[in-house]
């Protein structure tokens, strides 16, 4: 469990986080998403204990995270997979980890074998790792104190596809036997396959909060009709807000038997009623960050 | 490089209540990770051959009555206090010229703590170069009589070896308190070799600066310590100077460590 509460981290006359609130509860996966320079790894830091916030809170399992006696037992933390001693090796830079958190050597042994580091690669200086066996290896250190809450920047950056697939598996099954995650990214389909919650952060501010089922209705519904001009007369008479896309249908702000009825009346045949592509997320994204940063003026 | 995604990744659930990392097992990591990378091994290694090194050039140097266990002890502990501060900048700068503090700091965040231990792990070195060089100048004191004209004798007070001990101590602390202060390793080992040596320089040149530099040139204040002769002026000298070159630092890098942002 993370709570956020009304976290702001100002630099000067730059504001890095604005009021920032947010829950993430054991069971989920919560996508953390924002475009680069939105404040994601500013408010994660803060979350760590690493950033002194310039106003509001942050607990982690119900306890603010200086005060966790341990607090890698609790939450496992990745901010920079590179931000390793490269002189060390990845089995060097586990159990010195290990000792801090009181786990013993089986531990690393286990979180090597899981994340495919195990045998020749773990003896080898992380210097010489490219950045997907850092990811693997960030995650096997955030897992390492057996956490309930994981805590993950960019975990995906550097992986080939077969390892995101991987990582996905990996945080899906964590959430699923009732761990917390929260994994932030610039990319919204690869958080888009995992993640059960999204926040969406722009400029330092929240823009969106809420499941992901929930965030794509908001993309509204897609109506497609044999005749487009009397499909959109009718809609626009029901009363309702119609956008035409470029391959001749509408998105449309309502619920299908409104739309339906709609339709019915005016006699136009349907030829698709449905939510708007999952590419409405992207939509939302891209709507919400931009949004805010005309409204901001030039950043 | 795949591995099976139905191996559990972690147990989620409750923690059983955690104690926080004792400051012993803090110390012990801190030793590990001034040894366990080559930079580290090998300025640990290079203490104990250089001091080996001394006293081996004493064996075939200079006057036999010089031959004998305290001199070859203290002979040792120039070169050895040289480089000890080194040993105690690396042990914070490390962490930040690599970025290994993100990790250090989110597993213990109460950085006073971290602190602690970085400066109980440079004591516990300074300690470990002393032994080594009592046992080198314990092996020169055997050898010398069998293969040149050497006193040889064994001489030497628990007090003598206390003021060694606390020499090389106060060496391996101002490091420490330089890198705290300072947070970067080239500005830290320049200015920890530069700005004393100015001072004595200034302080040899400048009549006015005479008496001050008496009292706060830390370079010359911890020569008694090693001489012997430290009367209760000198204890007042090597007090003030180690306040300017010692707490001073400490207190201001605590402060930075415990507030800054880490990135």
């Amino acid at each position: 469990m993370i709570t956020v509460e009304h976290l702001t981290k100002r630099y000067g006359a730059f504001t890095a986080a604005n009021d920032v609130s947010f829950t993430c509860v054991p069971g989920t996966v919560t996508g953390f998403l924002g475009p680069n320079g939105a404040g994601k790894s500013t408010t994660m830091r803060m979350i760590a204990g690493l950033t002194p916030p310039t106003s509001g809170t942050s607990t982690v399992n119900g306890v603010a995270f200086r005060d966790l006696p341990n607090p890698g037992r609790h939450i496992g933390v990745l901010l920079d997979a590179s931000a390793q001693h490269a002189g060390r090796t990845g089995r060097e830079i586990l159990s010195l980890s290990a000792q801090v958190l009181g786990v013993g050597s089986k531990r690393v042994d286990a979180m090597l074998e899981l994340v495919g580091l195990a045998g020749t690669a773990e003896k080898r200086r992380v210097g010489n790792y490219s950045l997907g066996m850092r990811q693997r290896l960030g995650l096997a250190h955030a897992l390492l104190g057996d956490p309930t809450v994981l805590m993950l920047d960019e975990p995906a950056n550097g992986l080939d596809p077969e390892g995101i697939f991987w990582m996905r598996g990996v945080l899906r099954d964590f959430a699923d036997r009732g761990g917390t995650v929260m994994l932030s990214s610039h990319l919204l389909r690869e958080v888009e396959a995992v993640a059960d919650h999204l926040v969406v952060i722009g400029s330092g501010k929240i823009v969106a909060d809420g499941s992901k089922d929930e965030l794509l209705h908001a993309g509204g519904l897609y109506v497609r009709g044999l005749e487009p001009a009397p499909l959109e007369k009718a809609l626009t008479e029901a009363g309702l807000s119609v956008q035409p896309t470029r391959d001749g249908g509408f998105s449309v702000a309502s619920d299908p038997e409104t739309v339906g009825r709609a339709a019915l009346a005016a006699g136009v045949v349907l030829l698709e009623l449905r939510a708007a592509d999952s590419g409405g997320l992207e939509e939302m994204f891209l709507r919400l960050t931009s949004n805010h940063d005309s409204s901001k003026g030039a950043a | 490089m795949s591995a099976a995604t139905s191996t559990p990744a972690a147990g989620t659930r409750r923690p059983v209540r955690v104690s926080r990392p004792s400051l012993a097992r803090l110390t012990a990591v801190e030793l590990r990770k001034a040894t366990d990378t080559r930079a580290g091994f090998w300025l640990l290694a290079v203490i104990a051959l250089v001091a080996l090194g001394m006293v081996l050039i004493q064996i075939f140097t200079g006057s036999a009555e010089d031959r004998r266990f305290s001199e070859f002890l203290g002979g040792a502990q120039l070169p050895v206090g040289i480089l000890l501060p080194v040993v105690g900048i690396l042990a914070v700068t490390g962490e930040w010229s690599q970025r290994t503090t993100l990790t250090t700091f989110a597993l213990e965040p109460r950085r006073e703590r971290v602190i602690a231990a970085k400066v109980s792990a440079a004591v516990l070195m300074a300690v470990g170069a002393v032994v080594a060089s009592v046992a080198w100048a314990a092996l020169a004191n055997l050898v010398a009589p069998l293969i040149t004209d050497a006193d040889g004798s064994w001489g030497f007070s628990a007090e003598g070896f206390g003021r060694v001990l606390l020499f090389q101590v106060i060496n391996v602390l101002v490091g420490t308190a330089f890198g705290l202060a300072l947070l970067s390793t080239p500005l830290a080992i320049v200015l920890f070799f530069v700005l004393p040596t100015v001072w004595t320089i200034l302080g040899s040149t400048i009549s006015a600066l005479k008496t001050p530099a008496e009292w706060l040139d830390y370079t010359s204040t911890t020569m008694p310590l090693l001489d012997g002769d430290l009367s209760g002026e000198a204890w007042g000298q090597l007090g003030t100077s180690l306040a300017l070159w010692l707490v001073v630092p400490l207190v201001f890098g605590l402060w930075r460590v415990i507030r800054s942002e880490i990135k």
